[in-house]
């Protein structure tokens, strides 16, 4: 309990102080995570979109591919990203194994599958014929897209939620891919990993509590606004 | 300094990654001002955009700058024009002692300050590390397992095989001592009591260079450990020492973690030690560049000579000591 109490007590001090390496590991955090959650949505919200709506052969199959990868576990994605980019491997001449490119890249994979079915199950449950409709009235695809996004909203703010929250909170992948190098990759959870091998558990939990900090101060702003949306 | 993280002030490269990603941005927000209605919603992109934009640009630049070409060392102190590196990234695969035990936080920054080579470490158990080796993917290795180095010596995976320092291992147990290790000086004997009085033993179960020195050990011993008394954590030593600590168990650990770790070990303490069957030795090695073209021969040489200069050698040799009493590792490079 005594570490417990501590750790936070350290988890405060670190970020009134202002301790320049807790900074800089947390500001790697939110860009790697942040990126990848963007990414994610700017491939995941057309791919959902055109899942959920274009009836083609194969696409029941699809869908239940991405609602699996829902619960992909990161090491997974970490293993696989890291056969392709190992120096040997084919992607292995871009050297960015043990980079922050290559977690960026894992963690896109981790959370593209999110989105991807959140956004299928977000638009399947517009009203049916609402696209028809859209479609009836002349809308140009571009419009058609961007009145279902609108349609689906609250479903969409979900997915960006579950997007940033499983690739902020990843350990395997980023300790698999990015090597946890001091500096460079490091990042809260392969801190917090490497704090308790190290038997700092003071550390760790002062560094859990940070990433928690982070992940709730961001997800409580998009429930802030998604939930404004829902009651507007 | 590295740059890398912070570097993306210095690069006079332009972000070709973060430019496609706003022009994204862009298309987006022209779908923004396209749409009508929903002014909320609007709101509500705009600032899931900005959010995520602003930091996807600073991520973006700071990934360009680090896969920008290697601009020249900046110190003037940078010795010799052959370590202004050509190829500046070192991949170290090394043993999770040597980073938990804080002495590579310790090395690496000099070495890093030095040459202008950057050293990647990626800490991992001796058998993961010897497996990077025989794969070219990394470019040194640090590891203590001498008879699993030696197939790859022998299969000419590594080449300039370097004795670099010595710990030992001891074995730790529960205070009360149920096996009575307190009385018994060798390793072996020590093996067979523990499996006598049916006491619980963890094993680190993970191939790391500890795991691989108990099963020599047992093997020495005569003995083939199983049963409900023989269990594997499958972790690192840290995590091990714990569960060995909250389970009044046994197990085998590398000094100099243990030392680290003593405060939150409460209710473990060394029972055995001292017999030379113990020495945990580590070597250095760099990977061939006979074998794997792309691997970063110069700067493995570099870390190489680096360890073994007297002067860091005299500094492993006191790393700990003011913290612990007494050093955590031995210097052994001719």
């Amino acid at each position: 309990m005594d570490i417990l109490i501590n750790g936070i007590k350290e988890a405060l001090r670190m970020i009134i102080q202002g301790d320049p390496e807790i900074f800089q590991v947390t500001l790697l955090t939110l860009r790697i995570s942040g990126l990848a959650t963007l990414l994610s949505v700017v491939f995941g919200i057309p791919m959902g979109m055109f899942l959920a709506i274009k009836p083609f052969f194969g696409r029941r199959f699809l869908i239940s591919i991405f609602n699996t990868g829902m619960g992909m576990p990161p090491t997974v994605a970490g293993l696989w990203v890291s056969v392709f980019l190992w120096r040997y491997g084919p992607f292995g001449f871009l050297n960015i194994m043990y980079s922050p490119t290559a977690m960026l890249i894992a963690q896109f994979i981790i959370a593209s599958p999110l989105v991807i079915a959140f956004t299928v199950a977000g638009i399947q449950n517009i009203k049916p014929g609402v696209h028809e409709q859209i479609k009836a009235l002349g809308a140009t695809r571009m419009q058609t897209f961007w009145l279902l996004v609108k349609e689906a909203k609250l479903a969409l703010a979900a997915a960006v939620i579950a997007g940033f929250g499983a690739v902020i909170s990843e350990v395997g992948a980023s300790m698999m891919v990015g090597g946890n190098i001091k500096g460079y990759s490091r990042v809260l959870t392969t801190a917090t990993v490497m704090e308790v091998s190290k038997g700092n558990l003071e550390v760790a939990i002062a560094l859990g509590t940070i990433l928690l900090l982070l992940a709730y101060g961001v997800t409580l702003l998009l429930t802030i606004v998604q939930q404004r949306e829902a009651h507007s | 300094m590295r740059t890398g993280l912070m570097g993306y002030e210095e690069t006079r490269h332009p972000p070709v990654f973060g430019k496609e990603f706003l022009s994204h941005g862009e298309t987006m927000c022209f779908f923004l001002a396209g749409a009508d209605g929903g002014s909320m919603f609007k709101k509500f992109l705009s600032l899931l955009l900005v959010l995520l934009l602003s930091l996807s640009i600073v991520g973006c630049t700071s990934e360009v700058a680090e896969e920008a070409p290697p601009e020249p060392a900046v110190e003037d102190t940078a010795p010799e024009p052959a370590l202004s590196p050509e190829t500046p990234e070192i991949i170290l695969a090394t043993t999770t002692s040597t980073q938990d035990s804080g002495l590579l936080d310790a090395l690496i920054p000099i070495f890093e300050e030095e040459t202008g080579y950057m050293v990647k470490t990626i800490a991992v158990g001796t058998g993961a590390a010897l497996a990077m080796g025989e794969n070219g993917e990394a470019d040194v290795l640090m590891t203590h397992a001498p008879a699993s180095e030696q197939v790859l010596v022998d299969a000419g995976n590594v080449i300039d095989y370097t004795l670099l320092m010595h710990n030992d291992f001891v074995f730790v147990g529960p205070t009360d001592d149920p096996a009575g290790l307190t009385d018994i000086a060798e390793a072996s004997a020590g093996l067979a009591a523990i499996q006598d009085t049916q006491s619980l033993f963890i094993s680190r179960g993970d191939d790391s260079g500890t795991h691989k020195m108990e099963l020599s050990l047992w093997m020495d011993a005569g003995i083939e450990p199983s049963g409900a008394w023989y269990q594997e954590s499958g972790s690192g030593m840290g995590d091990t020492l714990n569960i060995a600590a909250e389970k009044n168990g046994y197990t085998l650990t590398d000094r100099a973690t243990y030392l680290n770790l003593q405060n939150n070990l409460t209710t473990l303490a060394i029972l055995l030690e001292k017999d030379p069957v113990l020495n945990n030795i580590y070597h250095v090695m760099a990977v061939n560049p006979a074998q794997f073209e792309k691997v970063n021969y110069e700067g493995a040489s570099a870390w190489i000579a680096f360890l073994v200069r007297d002067d860091i050698q005299d500094f492993i040799g006191e790393f700990g000591v003011e913290e612990f009493g007494q050093p955590l590792f031995f210097p052994d490079a001719e």
